[in-house]
């Protein structure tokens, strides 16, 4: 288990390395520069422009900002916004629990329904369960997500007015953050109606945000569970007399688990992607948004910096995720 | 009263291609302590028989019986709560394939111990107890710390050991072995076929062996079923078996077996058996006859007398010579 661990993070050093390159060089990729972003339209004078673009470094040589930037990085400085002044990693980690608090939910509400219904789909092979999950799962994996969001901010915020447009928590409301999580700290907060504000905030982007994990973790589940069903083992526990939720719950859900297990971690990455469209939809003020804006400015150290954590965050789940694949498969788990 | 009492038998596959009759009017009888073997070539049937029995196949199996009793209780009516209180309990059976019948996430003890707890109701301990007490009974060494090994970890020869230990585990009336040893060694063969006939004999169980070795069939069973192609072509005691087959299959069975050999080379049987595609229209095994005739072409047989072993022939064989048989010229 040790040894694998170790190799985990032998792959993960590289990928890291992988990362700056990329976040480096795609931002510079993109027309115009951060100087002439913010004069905006009044322009400014050449003079001007250098001195501005020499302050942040943009004049050296691509090596040479390069150098720097890995430079800073070893000594832990992620780089400092030339929009907010502030440092990267603080508006970073400012922002993550929102992206956080969104992704979790999401990622639960696709596990648990995902998983389920993949798994009653299986057992109930050919009924109109299976056919009713299987034709939701490839529309809702086949939806872009942007009108997909479009679509239900118009029904619930617009037709039906059950739902709030954007933000985390009705403006009426405010506390000081504890834990990061709109739904904790408003509960903590006492005030009265918090709690519902931030839920009815939260609602429709994290529905948006799960449909594709949803969709996929419930086709990955209900294959993984066909192809159990039809194994050996599973047929020995029911020659024991074992009932058909004892063979099915726990025979053959905790091997069809492996397979999945893997899926959900892969689609925790997917999660990141699908934030930063929903949170531009939904004006979520996380991560997603951050990075889109970031972008606009031609923020070059916060897109660099929020790349580089976004990746780091994605691989720490995927650890995770691989320990814990570990864990519900002995034959990982002794084979080294 | 027998304890075991199937009476025309079929299983049909729902396939791409139509149905599949797999196991065709099967009936067996089986007393109390008795030992019956059921042999025959891969693909005869043999496993999806007992199967049908257990209750144990897919959703695309369409199992018939004119009589399917165990104890006298009737297997075709009887509630899926009630089966399952029997299967496993009183009627338990061993699988072909020791390395896949074992769930690859729990650990032996775990799942030697479950029939204990549903059908017994033990508790934690005591299911700890008997598990170490079934693997030291079917020769498993250091049994306390195999309680926590996982299948993987084991050999195919120790893995059959721990089916046999959870098939025997609620003291089962009716055992059957699907063919035990065919995914073993050959020195761990004759173990545990000895294993399973010693606790056949110390619990006096039933058991139905299921194989496809005349050899095994010869060293262990007090009667056999011969089964081809779905049907069951010759049942007889095993004395009379070895000394008089009357169906040519059952000779030519028992011609392939290096210790009966006439000859140098040993002679096998030609062909297959036949599959969905090719079953032929009169007798199954007409293609593969050398007795062959038109009549055995275009008609299928009816079983012969129980002094003919039952043999399902147009022309059972006595003496080793087909009996009624046509002049030379009448010969297809
Ligand atoms: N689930 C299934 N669907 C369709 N056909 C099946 C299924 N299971 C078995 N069969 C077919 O039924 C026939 C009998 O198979 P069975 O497994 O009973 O043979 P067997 O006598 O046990 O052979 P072996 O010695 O190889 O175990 C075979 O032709 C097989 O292809
Ligand atoms: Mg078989």
């Amino acid at each position: 288990m040790f040894a694998y661990l170790i190799r985990k993070l032998g792959v993960i050093a590289p990928t890291f390395f992988g990362v700056t390159l990329v976040a480096f060089v795609f931002i510079r990729l993109l027309p115009g520069d951060p100087v002439l972003l913010m004069a905006g339209e009044r322009g400014m004078t050449e003079e001007r422009h250098a001195k501005l673009m020499a302050e942040f470094g943009f004049d050296k040589p691509i090596l040479v900002q390069y150098g720097v930037y890995i430079q800073d990085l070893f000594s832990g400085d992620f780089g400092t916004s030339i929009i907010t002044k502030q440092p990267v990693f603080k508006e970073f980690f400012t922002l993550f629990p929102a992206t956080m608090e969104l992704s979790f939910v999401a990622i639960c509400i696709a596990v648990f329904v995902g998983l389920p219904a993949g798994m009653i789909a299986a057992t109930k092979r050919r009924s109109v369960f299976d056919h009713v999950v299987m034709t939701g799962a490839l529309t809702g994996y086949s939806m872009p997500i942007f009108w997909w969001g479009l679509l239900l901010i118009i029904f619930f915020s617009g037709i039906l007015g059950w739902t709030p447009v954007s933000g985390r928590i009705s403006l009426l409301y405010y506390f000081e953050p504890v834990t990061g999580f709109m739904l904790i700290d408003s509960l903590l907060s006492g005030q009265s109606g918090a709690f519902k504000s931030a839920l009815s905030h939260l609602i429709l982007p994290s529905i948006v945000l799960a449909t594709i994990p949803l969709a996929v973790i419930a086709r990955q589940t209900r294959s993984a569970m066909l192809e159990v069903l039809s194994e050996d083992y599973v047929r020995t526990a029911k020659a024991k007399g074992l009932g058909r939720g004892r063979v099915i719950g726990m025979h053959a859900l905790r091997n069809a688990m492996i397979p999945v297990i893997t899926v959900i971690g892969l689609q925790v990455g997917v999660l990141f992607a699908g934030a930063i469209l929903t949170e531009t939809i939904f004006s979520w003020p996380g991560i997603g948004k951050w990075m889109v804006d970031s972008i606009f400015r031609r923020d070059y150290p916060s897109v660099q910096g929020g790349l580089l954590l976004i990746a780091a965050m994605v691989m720490i789940v995927n650890l995770v995720v691989d320990l814990l694949y570990g864990l519900i498969n002995p034959q990982i788990r002794h084979r080294d | 009263m027998p304890l075991l009492e199937i009476k025309n038998l079929s299983v049909a596959f729902q396939t791409a291609g139509g149905m599949f009759t797999a196991v065709d009017k099967v009936s067996l009888n089986i007393d109390p302590g008795e030992i019956v073997s059921v042999v025959g070539e891969s693909g005869s049937g043999k496993s999806v028989a007992m199967l049908a029995l257990m209750g144990l196949l897919p959703w695309t199996a369409k199992v018939t019986a004119d009589v399917l009793k165990f104890d006298g209780k009737d297997l075709t009516t009887i509630s899926k709560k009630n089966l399952r209180s029997i299967i496993g309990k009183e009627m338990a059976m061993i699988f072909q394939e020791p390395m896949t019948s074992l769930n690859p996430c729990f650990t032996v003890g775990f799942q030697l111990s479950e029939a204990l707890k549903i059908h017994f109701g033990m508790k934690r301990n005591e299911r700890r107890e008997r598990a170490i007490e079934l693997l030291d009974q079917v020769g498993i060494p250091e049994p306390q710390k195999r309680l926590s090994a996982f299948p993987h970890q084991l050999s195919g020869g120790m893995n059959q050991r721990v089916m046999i230990a959870m098939a025997i585990s609620c003291n089962p009336r009716l055992l059957i072995a699907d063919e035990p040893t065919t995914a073993l060694d050959v020195t761990i063969q004759a173990q545990i076929l000895e294993l399973l006939l010693k606790l056949q004999q110390e619990k006096q169980m039933s058991l139905v062996l299921i194989t496809h070795d005349m050899g095994v069939v010869a060293e262990t069973a007090e009667r056999v079923v011969v089964q081809y192609a779905g049907q069951q072509v010759e049942k007889q005691n095993i004395k009379g078996l070895f000394t008089e087959p009357h169906h040519p299959y059952t000779a030519a069975l028992l011609d392939s077996l290096p210790e009966r050999a006439k000859t140098k080379k040993l002679p096998s049987i030609l062909g297959v058996v036949p599959g969905q595609f090719d079953k032929p229209k009169g007798c199954l095994f007409a293609p593969r006859c050398k007795y062959a005739t038109s009549l055995c072409t275009s008609t299928p047989p009816e079983p012969a007398g129980t002094d003919m072993g039952r043999a399902l022939c147009h022309y059972p064989l006595k003496d080793g010579k087909p009996t009624n048989y046509p002049e030379q010229e009448e010969v297809a």
